[in-house]
C-alpha cells in the first residue's frame, strides 16, 4: 500500500462536495470537497505499489484540463489510469450539478 | 443491463437490474424518489481503525450504507452492505453501523414510531482482517435483530453476486422475511472452505451447478429457507419488500420452529451424501410432515 | 482433508461442574445437558462435545452442525417454557467448539438456520430474564461460537494457551490473507482483534472474567471449586444487570479498543432523527 500526494494551483470553486466509486477490485472511490484556498490537494491511498509516476501523469493531466480548487481523497484498489480519470470526471460532474 | 420484458398485453417494461447496482445505488433505488437521506456517509470518514495498520486500503463508509427514507410511503431504514469492498466482510465499523441502527429502530418502535428495517446482505461474513471485532459485531447484530423483530418485521434481501455467507447467514435466517434472487446464494460456509475442510468428494468448489443447486435462491426458497424468490429487477424486489412488511410480524419465525425441524432431521438418512433434489422432495413448501 | 485435534476439554469441564447428572440429549451424543445447582441456584449446563459416531460425518470432532444447533435450541427453549411463570434459572454454556461443521449435507439442510435457532433460543432466554453464562474452556471459533456461547450475559474464559476465540483457524487464516503464521502473530501485536491469544481477546472488553491459575486439562478440586464460585458470581452479576449486550460496550476494554464502535453509536444516534 502506498500514499501519494499531489498539489496544484487552482482557481475555479467547487459547488458542492461529491463522492463516487467503490473500493473494489479494479476500482476506486473519490471524495471531492471544496478547497479552503486556491489550491487543489489530492491524497491517494493505493493498494498497488510502485505506480507513482503513472498516478502523477493521470492526475497532472486531469488538473491541467480542470482548474477546480478541491480537496480530493482517493482510495484505490488497482484501477487502471483510464478508470481513475473516469471517476475523477464523474466526481467533478457531480460536484457541479 | 436493461432488457425489455414482454408482459401479457403487449406492454414492454424496461427491467432494471438490481444485482448490477452497488450498495449505495441499491439503497437509492429502493427508497421513494426524493426521500433518500444517508447517515454516517463517506464524508464523515468513519473508517476502519484496523485496515491501514495492515496495509489494506479502507473505504470511507467502511462498506456499509445507512439510508433513511420512505418505501411506499412508510418510514424505512436500509442497511446496505457493499459486497465489492473486501467481499462485504463485516468489520468493527460496518458491524457497529448495523447494530446501532437496529437498536435505534427498536427505541423508535418502543416509542410507538416503528421504522421498517431492510438489510441488503451481500457478504462473506466476518472481515478476516478484523476477526474478533467482526465476530463480536455479528453477535451484537443478531441479538439486536431478535429484539427488534419482536416489535416490527425485519426484511433481508440477498441479491448476489457475493451472496450471504458466514456469520451473516445466521442474521439472514433471523430476519422476519427473506427475499432472494436466483443469482443469490445463502450458506454458512462457502464452497472453497467446505472443499478445504472436508475434501473434494464432499464439495467440489469448481462445480458451479452444484454450488447453486445447494445454496442458490431457488433451492433455498423451495426448501423453506427463504420466503420470496424475486426477479433481478429493482421494481420486483421493492414490491416484494413492501409485500413482506405488509404481512406483519410472523406468528412463528423460522428460527423458532424447533420441534418442526427436529422432526424433519430425524427423518433424514444422513448416511449417504444428500442431493438437492432429495431435500426439495422432502422439504418443499406446502408439504406436510 | 485436515487433521483435527479432538479436544476433551468440553467434556472434562462439563463433568467437573455438572457431575454425574451429565447426559446427552436423546439420539444426539454430541449435545450434553445437565440440570443441577450452583450455590442453591438452579442451572442448566450445556455443551457440544466430539461424537465419533455422529450421524453426520462432518460433525464428529465437536463441530457445531445441524443436529447440534437445533438440539441446543430445544434444550434452551425447554428451560424458558418450564420457568415461564417462576424463577428464571441460569443457563451455562461450556464452550469448546473448533468451528461449525463443513459439509454438503449441512448446507443443504440449513446449518445456518440451525445456528440461528440456537442463537435465537439463547437470546430469547436472556431477554426473558434467564442469566446466560458462557465458560470458554477451549476453542470458540467462528460459527461454532456464534451458535454456542456468544450470546451470554457474562462470558468467562480460562487464561490458557488452549483457549482461543477467533473467526478462523490460524492456518486457514494465514492462507486466506496470504501471510505466514509468523506474520499473523506479528500483526496481532498491533491489530488486537486479529490475535489468537485469549489475553488479547480480553482487551476487547467483552469478557466478564479471565480466570487465572487453573489447570484446564486436569483441574484440581479446589480449582473447580473456584470456577463454581466464579460462575455463581457471574450469575448474580447478570441478574443485577441489563438483559441485552450493552455491558460489553460499557467496559474499559470497549472504551480503549472499540472506540470506533462507540463513536459510530454516538454519531448515528445524533443523526437518526435530525432532518
Amino acid at each position: 500500500m502506498e500514499r501519494l500526494y499531489f498539489e496544484y494551483a487552482a482557481s475555479q470553486p467547487i459547488k458542492q462536495r461529491a463522492h463516487v466509486g467503490v473500493v473494489g477490485s479494479g476500482d476506486l472511490e473519490v471524495l471531492l470537497e471544496p478547497s479552503p484556498d486556491r489550491k487543489t490537494r489530492v491524497t491517494v491511498t493505493t493498494s498497488v505499489d510502485g505506480f507513482g509516476r503513472a498516478w502523477k501523469l493521470v492526475i497532472d493531466r486531469f488538473f491541467s484540463r480542470y482548474q477546480y480548487a478541491a480537496s480530493i481523497e482517493i482510495h484505490d484498489f488497482g484501477a487502471t489510469p483510464g478508470a481513475v480519470a473516469l471517476r475523477l470526471e464523474q466526481a467533478v460532474e457531480r460536484s457541479q450539478s | 443491463m436493461s432488457q425489455p420484458t414482454l408482459l401479457g398485453s403487449q406492454q414492454f417494461l424496461v427491467r432494471k437490474s438490481f444485482v448490477e447496482l452497488n450498495a449505495r445505488e441499491r439503497a437509492q433505488a429502493l427508497l421513494d424518489e426524493g426521500s433518500y437521506r444517508e447517515l454516517l456517509g463517506p464524508f464523515e470518514r468513519l473508517e476502519s481503525p484496523w485496515l491501514l495498520l495492515q496495509g489494506v486500503v479502507p473505504q470511507a463508509d467502511d462498506g456499509l450504507i445507512v439510508a433513511r427514507g420512505q418505501m411506499g410511503g412508510t418510514d424505512s431504514v436500509i442497511l446496505a452492505i457493499e459486497g465489492q469492498f473486501q467481499g462485504g466482510g463485516i468489520g468493527e465499523v460496518s458491524g457497529a453501523k448495523i447494530a446501532a441502527a437496529l437498536d435505534l429502530a427498536l427505541e423508535d418502535a418502543k416509542k410507538g414510531h416503528p421504522v421498517q428495517v431492510v438489510l441488503l446482505l451481500e457478504t462473506g461474513g466476518v472481515r478476516l482482517q478484523e476477526a474478533n471485532l467482526g465476530l463480536e459485531a455479528i453477535a451484537e447484530i443478531n441479538s439486536s435483530l431478535i429484539a427488534l423483530r419482536q416489535q416490527v418485521p425485519v426484511v433481508g434481501v440477498i441479491a448476489g453476486m457475493i451472496g450471504c455467507f458466514g456469520g451473516m447467514s445466521i442474521s439472514a435466517s433471523l430476519c422476519s422475511y427473506l427475499i432472494m434472487t436466483r443469482e443469490a446464494r445463502l450458506g454458512l460456509n462457502g464452497p472453497e472452505v467446505i472443499e478445504e475442510q472436508s475434501g473434494i468428494e464432499e464439495f467440489d468448489s469448481k462445480d458451479r451447478q452444484l454450488i447453486w443447486s445447494v445454496s442458490g435462491g431457488e433451492q433455498r426458497q423451495v426448501t423453506g429457507f427463504a420466503d420470496y424468490l424475486a426477479e433481478d429487477d429493482v421494481g420486483a424486489i421493492k414490491k416484494c419488500i413492501i409485500e413482506a412488511f405488509a404481512r406483519g410480524i410472523p406468528a412463528t419465525h423460522r428460527s423458532e420452529k424447533v420441534d418442526d425441524y427436529l422432526k424433519r432431521l430425524a427423518a433424514i438418512d444422513a448416511s449417504h451424501q444428500l442431493e438437492s433434489s432429495e431435500v426439495r422432495k422432502l422439504w418443499s413448501k406446502g408439504e406436510s410432515l | 482433508m485436515n487433521e483435527k485435534t479432538i479436544s476433551a476439554r468440553g467434556r472434562i469441564w462439563f463433568e467437573a461442574l455438572a457431575g454425574k447428572q451429565a447426559k446427552h440429549v436423546p439420539s444426539v451424543s454430541s449435545v450434553l445437558v445437565a440440570d443441577t445447582t450452583l450455590q442453591k441456584e438452579r442451572v442448566r449446563f450445556l455443551a457440544i462435545v466430539p461424537d465419533p459416531n455422529n450421524r453426520f460425518p462432518c460433525a464428529r470432532q465437536g463441530q457445531v452442525g445441524v443436529q447440534e444447533g437445533w438440539n441446543l435450541a430445544k434444550q434452551v427453549r425447554d428451560v424458558i417454557k418450564a420457568d415461564e411463570n417462576g424463577e428464571k434459572r441460569a443457563i451455562i454454556a461450556i464452550v469448546d467448539v473448533p468451528s461449525q461443521a463443513y459439509g454438503r449435507r449441512e448446507e443443504l439442510l440449513g446449518i445456518f438456520l440451525a445456528a440461528a435457532a440456537a442463537t435465537d433460543a439463547y437470546v430469547s432466554a436472556r431477554l426473558a430474564g434467564h442469566p446466560v453464562i458462557s465458560l470458554l474452556v477451549g476453542h470458540a471459533i467462528s460459527g461454532g461460537f456464534l451458535t454456542h456461547g456468544a450470546q451470554a450475559n457474562r462470558l468467562l474464559a480460562f487464561n490458557d494457551s488452549g483457549v482461543t476465540v477467533h473467526a478462523m483457524a490460524k492456518n486457514a487464516a494465514a492462507r486466506v490473507t496470504r501471510r505466514t503464521v509468523e506474520e499473523l502473530d506479528k500483526l496481532a501485536e498491533t491489530v488486537i482483534p486479529m490475535s489468537y491469544k485469549i489475553e488479547d481477546y480480553a482487551k476487547l472488553g467483552t469478557l466478564y472474567k479471565l480466570i487465572d491459575g487453573v489447570n484446564v486439562d486436569s483441574p484440581e478440586p479446589e480449582q473447580v471449586g473456584q470456577v463454581r464460585d466464579d460462575l455463581s458470581a457471574a450469575i448474580a452479576d447478570a441478574r443485577s444487570g441489563q438483559r441485552d449486550l450493552s455491558n460489553r460496550l460499557e467496559s474499559q476494554g470497549a472504551q480503549k479498543n472499540r472506540s470506533a464502535t462507540l463513536v459510530v453509536r454516538q454519531r448515528l444516534a445524533a443523526e437518526w432523527h435530525s432532518n
